[in-house]
This record gives structure tokens, C-alpha cells and sequence, in this order.
């Protein structure tokens, strides 16, 4: 068995509301074109001027990583001619990349592991190219997008880890709020270098490049690794080479072979002045950084008990983790919590196909309605319809508690009452019950129950029921 | 006070002309030997403006982008080139009222010194056609020099207003990097561009930079806004003031077979006695001369480097004249092998050799470093100097068939100290200062950094001592 070798380069665009270097928007179209200035189109003349919000979306990237901040923004040019780079360079980052020798924790079924991050850096999205057979057209809507790049160690082992990895970085860009990390619209991209080894030494590296869906990142290296050690099988070598992965025939194809790495004349961009970083500014960026989901999951199984199932269900996305974590502050335990979120609101979430803002129901209105029922107030049933028709009418359920008079009564003194007058009413059937029927004591609670329209309280009643039909 | 732009500005407001008129009037006085323009307009075209250079006439430099107005650079590559957006600079004149002339030749990209390198030809020295005007602002320079409009703007990255204005008798300034924003300037060497102005006096200098100074949120360079009027600065006393100039490299006995030099550097002496009439004193200084012998290598070095990646836009892909070919590649060769000149390549090359990783420690950085140790050296100076007082060049504007020695001291650092300037980004102005063999010489003053009305108010106290038009009759 051959040591398997991989490393990662992701890609990941930043949402912000400009581009990197210019004030057009950093928006999602399908119309070519309408998202650009001067400076996405590299016009003579035209200068770059830094967005702040993904220098600070990069720095934040980098923080959730672990990984250690420069002391000044600083921006290099990468120099190299092609179509769909209309400066004829890239502004990237070499000298001093946003983040450097960080990690990330993978859970994997048996292990955890962590990933080391080799450099995290912010850089420019290039315009984009559609080919057709006798011309290609340029869309530079994406031309400046601010894109953030993470390189790994090569320290994967396998699909199933490089894979993991990705889920979890993805997640770590959702939850920090720096990306939407929708690989369906191109914003997470990924290359892997990959080799393969039976000694210490690496193996003969080889690169696949702008690999789009996680899936295709596993086929590929599956593939890979079964075509390098046929390979090698054969006595023969592996050549060091740029191949890439056909996502219909899930096989790889080399594209060209990498005698010398390019040189990118790389040097420090003289338009922009270098950004000093001051504590109090990194030290604002870092506050802004949620827990993470491993740190949640572990707290959530380990302290609050919840199941495997459950946790993983509430880490997934970070606005139901945080409203889980709401109630808990408003002193609901946990597991009630849990169920409640589990049940009405992600159910109702994938019914209505909305966020939790569209949902109306915030977690304090949520767990005044869960202490009622705690309470015995209301029944979990008028609770739950309580709050569906909350989300409908977009009011305030315990508004509808209130005007519908569905608190529960168990004011002893009224069911009392109630319970003497439906007693009076039928005298027949009291008869009954002094003749050994004692059943019919579920009758008069469905007499109560008749004049309170349901909101007496089931188990109040029936003890009083029970203590007056023996005085009669 | 001498002020062109303050004479026009008396007919205008005593309504005895208009703006088109002096549009016109520009126009007509236009020599086309001197080839000073690539486009003049043919439409007077105002904004109003209440400001001193409102329906004053100018030109514009052919590397400043004007929405709608050809732009060419004076390149191939850029033949047929109309901007989709306006510089920082010409909008602010054109806010201000002033109204453009044409754009001027230049050399090419401007990158060259001698305003003959342009794809539309030489540009001539009105004082003496046989003579050039220097560059690579030549246009701009020659449209003052000639009459033809009392101030143009132009772009300086080593010498390339100074330098102009000195072989043309006229004052031209190039403010503090980063006072001026560069937006709409096309790049030639990021770190040493300067955007400036040509005049017929300093005081018109001081009232134009006024106008196209300031921050500008296109620019991350420019200088956060000085509030400072530097018009209103002119008349401070200059008594007490303290100026320096570079010993050896000035001293007449060290070029006695070279008898235009002598007589400049002994104008320079006597122009340096002018100055101490001021009250300001002059002081000889030692200035490492392995430095000084290293300022044009240094600025190759740096320049070529910057202007390769800077120009790497012009590909033919995106605008400019489309290369022929089978695939990209061999468009964008062919554009480009088309679209530049001998000379442009060759700076391309070398700037493409100076940033090769093997290289760039021993050539890009090295140069880096030279540039660092010049301008700490000045500043150290600066801490008891005001500024720098030098001839602005060695020589009176050459003949188009002259060649010079460049690796003679004469050329090396009479001709090239000008950079230091653009090394440290300090003010730097150059005012005529007298004629030797029928043309003018300058004098170049260059001061503290964001110092740039001090450095006006200075060439304006001397510009009064040297009376240079009485000079020129």
C-alpha cells in the first residue's frame, strides 16, 4: 500500500457589497457585463482602492483558522498575460498573506485530525470566459470579486478526509458570515495536488485544477489515486503535470506537463500603501468570530447531553445553533429546547421554504410559549397550533394565547364552580356513577370542557370532578 | 506680480475677451512644426467655474484620460484609443472652468527623455527648431513655450516635466508624490509617476496646482488634503531660508574642455549669489557620489520594471488594435510586437529581466535599496536644508543629431539628478534662469516632502531676483 499524498488550494469568494479594488458590486447575475468600472476593465489610468470589508472578511478567515496575522495589509502583483486578466496582473498576496500556519479540526467517524493551513491570502477574481468554436466571450461581472485563497499542508491522507475538510471549511466560512460558499455559483473552487509514495520521500506531484463540486473533488482523487498506482504497478513513473477532471467520464485528463514553474515576476503593488494593523482593530475583527461548530457539538453532546443526531442537526447551520443557545439563555433546558427547534421550527422552516427571520417567531416569543406549557398553561398541542398560526399572522403568539382565551384555567375556585353546575345539570348521570359507573366522571370533564371552549385544565378537572361528585 | 494666467484673467473680467476667443486665438498660434499636439479640439468647450483659470485655455498631456477625447500615449498600441472615463485632474479643471486646448505629444508611453519618440513624430523647441524640447511631456512643454496657452499639465516619473521646461525657458513644477492624483494617468512607473504643470511663472504654477491638488478616493496615494493656498504663499519671507547644492558636481574646473558647461555652472554661480541677495543662504555640500553615480541606473532599473507590468493591459484584447493569430497568445504577441516601438521593447525587456525571480534580488530590490539610501540622504540633509538648489541640466537643449556620452559624470549626474525628486516624491521645480548660446538655462529647487508651498514661495522670491525675460531680450 502507497502512502497517498494531498494537498488542497481552495478558492472562495468573499460577500461583500464591492469588489476587491474598484465600487462595482460584488453581486450574483447571470446578465454579462453590468457589474463593471474602469478598473475591472484594466483601462490606462485606473487605480486600485482596497474594500476594508474583505480585508477584514480575510483577516476573520484566517483568525477561524488559527492562523497568525500579518502586521500590515500589503499587496503583490502577479504578473502574467491572458484573456480573462485585463491588467495583465493579478493583485494577490505573497509577501504578506492575510494568515499563515493555521489548522482546522476534522471530525472524521472513528478520528479527529487537523488540517494545517499553509497560508490563507486575499486576492482578485479574474474575469470569466465562455468558449464557443469560433470565438470566446469575456464576462467581466466577475473581474475583482474578492476572492480568498487557502492553501493546505500536504498532510491529507485520503478522499473521505479532503472531502471532510471541505465541508467543514465551508462551514467555517458560513458561519463566520465572510461567504455564501455556494459552489454552484462558482464561489468555492478547489485544486488538488495529490501524490503518491512507498517511502518518505513525496511522490511526483500532480495538480488538478478548478475542481467545482465536493463530489467531483472525491471521484477525482479516487480516480487518481487508482490511475498513479497503476502506474507505478507497472514499474513506470508518474509525471509531474496539470491534469483535469472530466466531471461526465469522472476520469482525468492531463492538460499540460509542468517542466518549470512559471515565473510570475511577483513584486509588491506600488498603488497601494501598506495598511499598518493595529491590535485594537484585529482584536474588533476576532470578537466578530461565532463558536465554531466543532466547539459547539462537543458542548452540546458531551453538556447538554443531546444526541449525535440531534447536535449534528443544530451545529449545521449556525443561525438554528444560535437560537438554540437563545432559549437556553432564556432558561429553557436544553433538551426541551432541543425538541422544540428540532420539531416546530425546522419543520416549519423546510415547509415554508423561508430563514428564521421569515419565520417571525423569535427565541424569546418561543420560550415564553414552551414555559406556559411547562407551566401547565396550555396544552402542547394549542402551543404548536399557537405558534404555526403565529408565523402566519405574523403575531406575536402569546397575543393569540391572550385573545383567544387559550391559557388554561386551573384556577380551583372556577373549576369548582363548573364542575358543581355540570353536576347539577345532570343528576341522571351522577345517579350512575353512585351505582359503580365511576367512567362517567370523563363525561363531566367533556361537559367543562364544553364551557370553557377547552381551556380548562384536563387533569385539574377530572381531580375535582372526583372530589365533588363524592359529595353529592 | 508676473502672472500669465493673471492677465488673461484682468481681459476677461474687464470683458475685453472670452473664453472662445483665447480658445481661438490658441488655436491659431499653433506652429505645426513644433508638433506640440496629437489632437486639438475643435469645439470650445466650458463649465462654469468661479476660480482664477475660469475660460483660460490649456493642454493636456496625451497619457491623461478624457472621456471622449482620443488618448493615444503616442503609441500604436493606442492608435485609435477614446476613454470611457475622465482623470482626476482634467475633471478638476474642467470643474474649474478652464478650458482644454488639445492633448500633447509626447514620447511614447512616456518613457524617454527627448520628446522625439512619439508615433506622431519630433517635437521642436520653439527657441530653435533644429533643437528638441525634451520629454517625454515635449507637447505640453512646447505649447507654453511657445505662447500658445498659459499653462499645460503634464506627467514627470524622472525628469519629464523638469526637464522639458528647462530647455524650453519655462517653469514647470512637479508637486510632492501623491499631492496630485494619478487616477487617469496612464501608468508608466507606479512609485515615481507625478502628475505637474508647465507655466510661463511660478505665481501660475502655484495658482494652478492649487486647483488639481487634493485627496482623491480614486488614488490610495494621495496626500490627505493640506489646506493650504499656495498662491496666497508666495510673498512669505524667504530671509533666513537655507539651500544646499552638490559640491564637486557643480564646480566649473571639472569640465574645462566643455565650454557650454562652463559658462552654465558659472551662471550658476552667479545665480547662486542672486539667491544669497534674498537673505537665503547657499551651502556647497558632499553628496556620496557613488550614489549620485547610481541615480540613472537606479531609475532604469525601477522604472523599466514597473512600466512592464504596468503596460501589460495593452494586449489588443480589450481595446487597441487586434493582433492576427490562431490563439491568444499569438494575438497578444502580435499586438504587441506591432504595437510599441523598438525602443518601448527594449525597455520592456529589461524590466521583464529585472523582475525574473533569479534577478530580482540582485537588480529590482538592489535598486530598491539605492533608492531608499538616496532619499535618506536627503532627508538628513533637509533637516537643516530647505531644499536643493541645482542647474536643472548640464547642457542647453540638444540638437535632434547630438548624442551624448551616458556614461560620462556630466551625464550620469548633471543630466539625471532630477530623479532624486521623483525617488523621494519631494517638490521639485525648474525656473529659467538665464541664456547661454542663444537658449535658456535653468535652475532647479527641490524641497521637503509635502512641503510644496514653501517650495513655490522660494522659486517665486528667486524668480523675481533673476529677471529672466530681461535676461532673454
Amino acid at each position: 500500500m502507497r502512502k497517498v499524498v494531498i494537498g488542497l488550494e481552495v478558492h472562495c469568494e468573499l460577500k461583500t457589497v464591492t469588489k476587491n479594488f474598484s465600487a462595482s458590486k460584488n453581486e450574483y447575475t447571470s446578465i454579462p457585463n453590468i457589474h463593471v468600472t474602469p478598473v475591472d476593465l484594466g483601462l490606462p489610468g485606473i487605480l486600485p482602492v482596497v474594500n476594508m470589508e474583505a480585508v477584514k472578511k480575510a483577516l476573520k478567515t484566517a483568525m477561524a483558522l488559527n492562523c497568525t496575522n500579518p502586521d500590515e495589509v500589503l499587496f503583490d502583483r502577479k504578473n502574467y498575460y491572458y484573456p480573462d486578466l485585463p491588467k495583465g496582473y493579478q493583485i494577490t498576496q505573497v509577501t504578506k498573506p492575510m494568515g499563515k500556519n493555521g489548522y482546522l479540526k476534522i471530525v472524521m467517524p472513528d478520528y479527529e485530525k487537523d488540517i494545517l493551513i499553509h497560508q490563507l491570502h486575499l486576492e482578485e477574481d479574474t474575469a470569466s470566459l465562455d468558449h464557443y468554436p469560433a470565438y470566446s466571450l469575456i464576462d467581466y461581472n466577475r473581474s475583482g470579486i474578492p476572492l480568498i485563497e487557502i492553501v493546505t499542508e500536504p498532510c491529507i491522507s485520503n478522499a473521505l478526509e479532503a472531502v471532510k475538510f471541505l465541508e467543514t471549511l465551508r462551514d467555517v466560512f458560513i458561519y463566520c458570515e465572510v461567504s455564501e460558499a455556494d459552489s454552484k455559483k462558482g464561489q468555492m473552487r478547489c485544486d488538488v495536488n495529490i501524490s503518491l509514495t512507498d517511502s518518505d520521500k513525496l511522490g511526483t506531484k500532480v495538480e488538478m485544477k478548478n475542481i467545482n463540486s465536493f463530489s467531483s473533488v472525491k471521484a477525482a482523487i479516487e480516480y487518481e489515486i487508482k490511475r498513479q498506482n497503476e502506474v507505478l504497478d507497472k514499474g513506470e513513473k508518474v509525471i509531474q503535470e496539470t491534469r483535469r477532471f472530466d466531471e461526465e467520464t469522472m476520469k482525468t485528463y492531463s492538460m499540460r506537463e509542468k517542466v518549470d514553474a512559471v515565473d510570475y515576476k511577483y513584486f509588491i503593488e506600488p498603488n497601494m500603501p501598506p495598511v499598518k494593523l493595529t491590535k485594537e482593530f484585529l482584536d474588533d475583527i476576532r470578537k466578530e468570530i461565532p463558536r465554531l461548530q466543532y466547539e459547539r457539538y462537543h458542548q452540546y453532546t458531551n453538556e447538554y447531553e443531546l444526541s449525535e443526531y440531534d447536535s449534528n442537526v443544530l451545529v449545521k447551520d449556525k443561525d438554528i445553533a444560535d437560537y438554540f443557545e437563545e432559549l437556553i439563555s432564556y432558561d429553557i433546558k436544553p433538551k426541551e429546547a432541543c425538541s422544540w427547534v428540532t420539531t416546530v421550527i425546522l419543520g416549519s422552516l423546510n415547509k415554508l421554504n423561508t430563514d428564521l427571520e421569515g419565520l417571525f417567531i423569535t427565541s424569546k416569543m418561543l420560550s415564553e410559549v414552551i414555559k406556559l406549557t411547562l407551566d401547565n398553561k396550555i396544552s402542547v398541542g394549542n402551543a404548536k397550533k399557537v405558534l404555526y398560526r403565529a408565523m402566519d399572522e405574523k403575531v406575536d403568539p402569546i397575543e393569540i394565547i391572550e385573545k383567544e382565551h387559550l391559557r388554561q384555567i386551573d384556577d380551583e375556585s372556577v373549576l369548582v364552580k363548573l364542575v358543581n353546575e355540570a353536576l347539577d345539570e345532570h343528576e341522571d348521570i351522577v345517579l350512575q356513577f353512585k351505582e359503580g359507573k365511576e367512567y362517567v366522571t370523563n363525561y363531566f370533564v367533556g361537559q367543562v370542557m364544553k364551557k370553557t371552549k377547552g381551556q380548562a385544565s384536563p387533569v385539574k378537572t377530572l381531580e375535582i370532578i372526583k372530589e365533588e361528585i363524592k359529595k353529592r | 506680480m508676473k502672472s500669465e494666467i493673471l492677465r488673461l484673467r484682468k481681459l476677461l473680467d474687464e470683458n475685453k475677451t472670452t473664453g472662445e476667443e483665447l480658445f481661438k486665438q490658441a488655436i491659431a498660434k499653433n506652429d505645426k512644426e513644433i508638433n506640440a499636439f496629437v489632437t486639438i479640439l475643435d469645439k470650445y468647450m466650458h463649465r462654469g467655474g468661479k476660480t482664477l483659470i475660469d475660460n483660460i485655455p490649456y493642454a493636456l498631456k496625451d497619457n491623461i484620460s478624457t472621456r471622449g477625447i482620443l488618448t493615444t500615449a503616442c503609441s500604436n498600441i493606442l492608435k485609435d484609443y477614446i476613454p470611457v472615463y475622465d482623470a482626476t485632474v482634467y475633471k478638476k479643471l474642467k470643474e474649474a472652468g478652464a478650458v482644454l486646448v488639445g492633448k500633447t505629444s509626447m514620447d511614447e508611453l512616456a518613457m524617454g527623455g527627448t520628446g522625439t519618440t512619439g508615433n506622431n513624430g519630433v517635437v521642436r523647441n520653439p527657441w530653435n527648431k533644429k533643437r528638441l524640447i525634451g520629454g517625454s511631456s515635449a507637447g505640453s512643454a512646447a505649447s507654453v513655450a511657445m505662447n500658445l496657452v498659459p499653462f499645460s499639465i503634464g506627467s514627470d516619473t524622472g525628469d519629464s516635466i523638469r526637464k522639458p521646461a528647462a530647455y524650453g525657458g519655462i517653469v514647470g513644477f512637479k508637486p510632492t508624490y501623491g499631492r496630485i492624483s494619478r487616477y487617469g494617468l496612464f501608468a508608466f512607473a507606479s512609485s515615481l509617476d507625478h502628475v505637474g504643470c508647465f507655466t510661463k511663472y511660478v505665481a501660475d504654477a502655484a495658482i494652478v496646482t492649487d486647483i488639481i491638488k487634493g485627496y482623491d478616493p480614486h488614488d490610495m496615494t494621495s496626500l490627505k488634503d493640506d489646506d493650504e493656498c499656495y498662491f496666497d504663499m508666495l510673498n512669505n519671507s524667504v530671509k533666513g531660508k537655507k539651500l544646499f547644492y552638490f559640491k564637486d558636481i557643480c564646480d566649473p574646473k571639472n569640465y574645462e574642455d566643455d565650454d557650454e558647461l562652463v559658462e552654465i555652472l558659472t551662471k550658476f554661480k552667479e545665480t547662486i549669489e542672486k539667491v544669497k541677495s534674498l537673505g537665503i543662504e547657499v551651502e556647497e555640500v558632499e553628496f556620496p557620489k557613488e550614489l549620485l553615480l547610481a541615480l540613472y541606473p537606479t531609475y532604469m532599473t525601477i522604472s523599466c520594471a514597473e512600466a512592464t507590468s504596468n503596460n501589460s493591459n495593452l494586449t489588443g484584447i480589450q481595446f487597441g488594435p487586434r493582433g492576427e493569430g490562431t490563439s491568444v497568445e499569438e494575438i497578444m504577441f502580435d499586438a504587441r510586437t506591432k504595437g510599441f516601438s523598438e525602443l518601448i521593447k527594449r525597455r520592456f525587456i529589461l524590466g521583464s529581466y529585472i523582475l525574473q525571480k533569479e534577478n530580482q534580488e540582485k537588480l529590482f530590490k538592489n535598486a530598491q535599496r539605492v533608492r531608499r539610501l538616496v532619499v535618506s540622504k536627503m532627508e538628513e540633509l533637509f533637516e537643516k536644508y530647505d531644499g536643493l538648489i541645482m542647474p536643472s541640466s548640464g547642457s542647453i537643449a540638444p540638437l535632434f543629431e547630438d548624442s551624448s556620452d551616458k556614461l560620462s559624470d556630466k551625464y550620469l549626474i548633471l543630466e539625471n539628478h532630477l530623479v532624486i525628486g521623483n525617488f523621494g516624491g519631494f517638490p521639485s521645480i525648474s525656473i529659467p534662469s538665464g541664456i547661454v548660446n542663444k537658449m535658456p538655462i535653468s535652475i532647479n529647487i527641490t524641497g521637503r516632502a509635502k512641503e510644496d508651498g514653501l517650495v513655490l514661495n522660494l522659486a517665486y522670491k528667486i524668480e523675481e531676483v533673476l529677471d529672466f525675460e530681461k535676461v532673454g531680450e
